[in-house]
């Protein structure tokens, strides 16, 4: 975080030799693109345009190039999202499971819909197709982790352990 | 194939479509074998020229012994291939792709900008689906302002793609972006919501559909609605073939969709947005001549009776070199010839000139003395090069077509691109093999071509010595003695090496040809060569004057000392050109100007008449490789009368019976007279670019600062620029000269 006014280098220095790193790692430049937009975005909590600018010019793209695969991946966000972001499950299994129930409970106990962030930035929603995690319907994913056979009564569970600041 | 991989010449490639028999050379795409057979393959993502992309499926055909459908945009002809392009397998694809392609648009073609000439709405009615089975309600999303001149609406986009790769791969620009998934995918400008780019409007005269629109055509007609007329754009010196399209009298678009001429489809900012100094309300619409100090208007016989009276008081009172004459970039070659010709045997003065942009008579010079006259390249050989060597100026700011020339060049056949200048211009950065920047294009020419040529500029030459065909383009950096010792050095070079001089405007080539300078008649020969005047005196009759007359500089100078009394300028702007002062302009006994805007020039004659523009009549220009186009009348402008038209009334009022009737009878006696200008009318009048092989021996450039560049950029063209909202308005405009997008 930096003071009013000043600028924020929001690159850190380890970030850019990770990036070194990952970019030697393949034959064509152009083809760390995704790798690097997954690492930025893990540090920063978005991808914001010093990162496209930064990226493009590593990789030797012009940035609408860096722009384009960005909108390609809906797992990559252009605009700040909430610290959590719960990506319910509403495929077929999960749906057949009561999916629908748990997005619902979801939208009210967070007060927020699809793809909305709430006012304090902790939590952000989205309706996603199937996670992979069919065994374990209704399940929806939040950052890295996945959560199965949800209920209500576990999503409470969460929310709470979330705001208290667990993980 | 391996019977056939012999390395004899490949022959030819013999297949069957819609039952006739078709020969193409192996590697042509069946679309093309097809269109060569007089069969439409329809098609959206597919453009001749660039990338394939595959995307759209329209051009589905069935070819047997093959599962499944194949794109005919991206499959190469194949011995003995039997084809069929309208079976009903064919035409079912055809219509499912169509249905899919319409599940989210708008079928606003009523409205629509394209409607009547939209790609989507013909192969609707061909094959039909124009009513959908889908139940789910349309995605929509809201239409965007990319900038001024260009508008987006994404519910019309059919992600052909040709946007995105017009910008990336003709203009080199790449400012599109293509967004998100599936039915999501958006066209994306480069800077967040909004384009910066150079505002060609390719992206929009390319778009298939109605999704990218103009800011200066949007919703104003129906294409049905309009006329159209070839014409040649009036800016910079390439010549760009164009067509406009006129309606109630005015120019409401501009474009060259039949791809004729030299420029194809190709239009920068200028020609295809900026012709709309044309409509512009500051136009000069009648006569003015100023008594007791004010300009008032004036009838035209009121105005030219004026300016006759004092000319011949001046004559009279001081003699004829106290006349002097300054023409035009932009008027047409026979407006030019008559100019000059009014000075030589009305007025009987040399002193005539214009603002030089290129030194078209160094270049003429040197290559007649070399017995190389034919070594003017062409627009198209530029493109055709296989190494190009380029001196100065930034085309891609000041020449957009000889800029694209050599991009195709380097980008369809990996032409060797060596760049000298002081700048890092675009090409430099992006296309050239070689890059010597240097503090000054003159000194590095010496250097050059010298015993010993210094830092990059020896590896420049060691690399230009070993190809072939060079074409050399250069700017106003190289004239006078500059330009005889490149033409020598370069003619040795190994190949035909052939010569671009880079002048700024439509007809900067044209007037130096035409003679508007003080020692060289039309054609380049001197005013004092006795046979060469000759050719002219026998049909213009009485003498021309041997003594040249005072060039551009001298003629301000004396306009000061008080030998010039009077000064004619048809479409020119000294005042500001030059910085001829108020004070100055002030001595004289007759200013008379015309022009098409109230410039600072015309804000100080005594008699300003109202010239008509480019659009406003007939004649030719010569762009600055030499090759002579026809400007054509497309509208009128009340109040206003071309050059030609004007100086055929002082002829007359001045005692001079000239024959002429109408510009072509000026043309023809252009033919007859001017050396290398006996080109073939036919092809010129049905819209061709005829080059010219001017010849002589000019004498040498009178002193360095008669030849100048105005340095205009995308977005500037002289003194016309600012009557244009189109050249204005954009972002853009406001960026430093020299900016590259
Ligand atoms: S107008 Fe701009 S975006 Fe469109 S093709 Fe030209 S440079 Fe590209
Ligand atoms: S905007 Fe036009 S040219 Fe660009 S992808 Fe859409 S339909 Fe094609
Ligand atoms: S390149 Fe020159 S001639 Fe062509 S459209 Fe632009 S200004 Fe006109
Ligand atoms: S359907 Fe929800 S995880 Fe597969
Ligand atoms: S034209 Fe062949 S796929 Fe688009």
């Amino acid at each position: 975080m930096g003071f009013r006014g000043q600028k924020i280098e929001m690159i850190s220095d380890a970030l850019k030799s990770k990036f070194d790193q990952v970019i030697a790692h393949y034959p064509s430049k152009r083809s760390a693109i995704v790798p690097l937009l997954v690492f930025g975005q893990d540090e920063i909590g978005h991808v914001s345009g010093e990162l496209v600018e930064e990226i493009a010019r590593r990789v030797e793209v012009r940035p609408i190039e860096v722009e384009e695969t960005i909108g390609f991946y809906s797992m990559l966000h252009r605009r700040p999202i909430g610290k959590h972001n719960f990506q319910v499950c509403t495929n077929v299994s999960c749906m057949l499971r009561g999916a629908e129930e748990i997005m619902a409970h979801c939208e009210r106990r967070l007060g927020i819909g699809h793809k909305q962030t709430t006012a304090d930035g902790l939590f952000s929603l989205e309706e996603v197709e199937c996670l992979g995690a069919c065994c374990g319907a209704p399940a929806m994913q939040v950052n890295y982790d996945f959560y199965e056979n949800l209920t209500p009564e576990k999503v409470d569970a969460l929310i709470a352990r979330l705001k208290k600041g667990g993980a | 194939m391996p019977e056939t991989m012999t390395t004899a010449a490949p022959s030819a490639v013999t297949l069957t479509i819609d039952g006739k028999t078709v020969t193409a050379p192996p590697g042509t795409l069946l679309i093309e074998a097809a269109k060569q057979a007089g069969i439409e393959v329809p098609s959206f993502c597919y453009y001749p020229g660039m990338a394939l992309q595959g995307a759209c499926r329209m051009c589905l055909v069935s070819i047997e012994k093959m599962g499944k459908l194949q794109t005919a945009c991206t499959t190469t002809v194949a011995p003995g291939m039997v084809v069929h392009t309208e079976n009903d397998e064919v035409r079912n694809a055809r219509k499912a792709m169509l249905e899919f392609l319409l599940t989210n648009h708008p079928l606003d073609c009523p409205v629509c900008d394209k409607g009547g000439e939209c790609e989507l709405q013909d192969a609707v009615f061909r094959y039909g689906a124009a009513e959908t089975r889908f139940m789910e309600s349309k995605l929509h999303h809201e239409e965007k302002q990319f900038s001024k001149l260009i508008y987006y609406d994404w519910p019309r986009c059919i992600l052909c793609y040709r946007c995105v790769r017009v910008c990336d791969e003709i203009m080199d620009v790449n400012a599109y972006g293509v967004a998100f998934r599936a039915a999501h995918s958006e066209i994306i400008p480069n800077r967040g919501e909004k384009l910066e780019c150079e505002e060609c409007g390719m992206c929009v005269d390319i778009c298939p559909v109605g999704a990218l629109t103009s800011g200066t055509y949007r919703y104003k007609t129906r294409p049905w609605e309009m006329n159209y007329t070839g014409t040649v754009c009036n800016h910079c010196g390439d010549g760009c073939k164009t067509t406009l399209s006129i309606r109630n009298n005015e120019i409401i678009r501009a474009n060259n969709r039949d791809h004729s001429g030299i420029n194809g489809e190709f239009l920068c900012v200028k020609g295809r947005f900026g012709w709309d100094f044309v409509n512009s309300q500051e136009r000069l619409l009648e006569p003015r001549v100023r008594r007791n100090g004010s300009q008032a208007p004036a009838s035209w016989d009121d105005a030219l009776g004026l300016a006759v009276e004092r000319l011949k008081a001046v004559i009279k009172e001081h003699g004829r070199d106290a006349v002097a004459v300054i023409g035009s970039n932009r008027t047409s070659n026979e407006e030019n010839y008559l100019l000059q010709r009014l000075a030589r045997s009305v007025l009987g003065t040399n002193n005539i000139d214009h603002h030089r942009t290129a030194d078209y008579a160094s270049l003429v010079g040197a290559l007649t003395a070399a017995g190389a006259k034919d070594r003017h390249a062409t627009m198209a050989e530029i493109a055709s090069a296989n190494s190009i060597l380029l001196i100065g100026n930034d085309p891609t700011q000041q020449h957009p077509l000889v800029a694209l020339q050599i991009r195709e060049a380097v980008r369809q056949h990996g032409a060797h691109l060596y760049v000298i200048n002081r700048n890092r211009i675009k090409l430099a950065e992006r296309q050239a093999a070689v890059f010597a920047e240097v503090k000054n294009e003159t000194e590095a020419l010496a250097s050059l071509i010298g015993d010993s040529p210094s830092g990059e500029l020896a590896a420049l030459r060691e690399k230009l010595q070993a190809e072939s065909d060079t074409v050399v383009i250069f700017g106003s950096e190289i004239q006078g003695r500059d330009v005889q010792r490149l033409v020598r050095w370069a003619l040795a070079l190994p190949g035909r090496t052939r010569f671009v001089a880079l002048g700024d405007y439509a007809n900067s080539r044209g007037a130096a040809d035409m003679g508007l300078l003080p020692n060289t008649l039309p054609g380049y020969s001197p005013v004092s060569d006795v046979a060469a005047s000759a050719r002219f005196e026998s049909v213009w009759g009485g003498s021309i004057p041997s003594k040249p007359g005072r060039n551009i500089r001298e003629i301000i100078v004396d306009i000061d000392s008080g030998a010039i009394k009077a000064l004619l300028v048809f479409g020119s702007n000294p005042a500001k050109t030059f910085g001829v002062s108020k004070e100055t302009l002030a001595k004289l006994s007759l200013l008379f100007v015309a022009d098409l805007f109230p410039t600072e020039t015309a804000a100080m004659a005594d008699v300003v008449v109202p010239a008509a523009s480019f659009a406003e009549k007939s004649g030719t220009v010569t762009n600055l490789c030499g090759e002579v186009q026809a400007l054509r009348k497309t509208m009128r402008k009340a109040g206003t009368r071309s050059d030609f038209e004007i100086l055929l009334a002082l002829a007359r009022l001045l005692g001079a019976a000239w024959p002429y009737r109408t510009p072509d009878d000026v043309l023809r006696e252009i033919v007859e007279r001017v050396p290398g200008y006996s080109i073939a009318l036919p092809h010129l009048l049905v819209g061709g670019a005829v080059p010219t092989r001017p010849e002589g021996a000019p004498l040498a450039l009178e002193r360095a600062d008669l030849v100048f560049s105005s340095g205009d950029s995308l977005f500037t063209s002289g003194s016309v620029s600012r009557f244009s909202w189109a050249l204005n308005a954009p972002e853009e405009a406001r960026r430093p000269r020299g900016h590259i997008f």
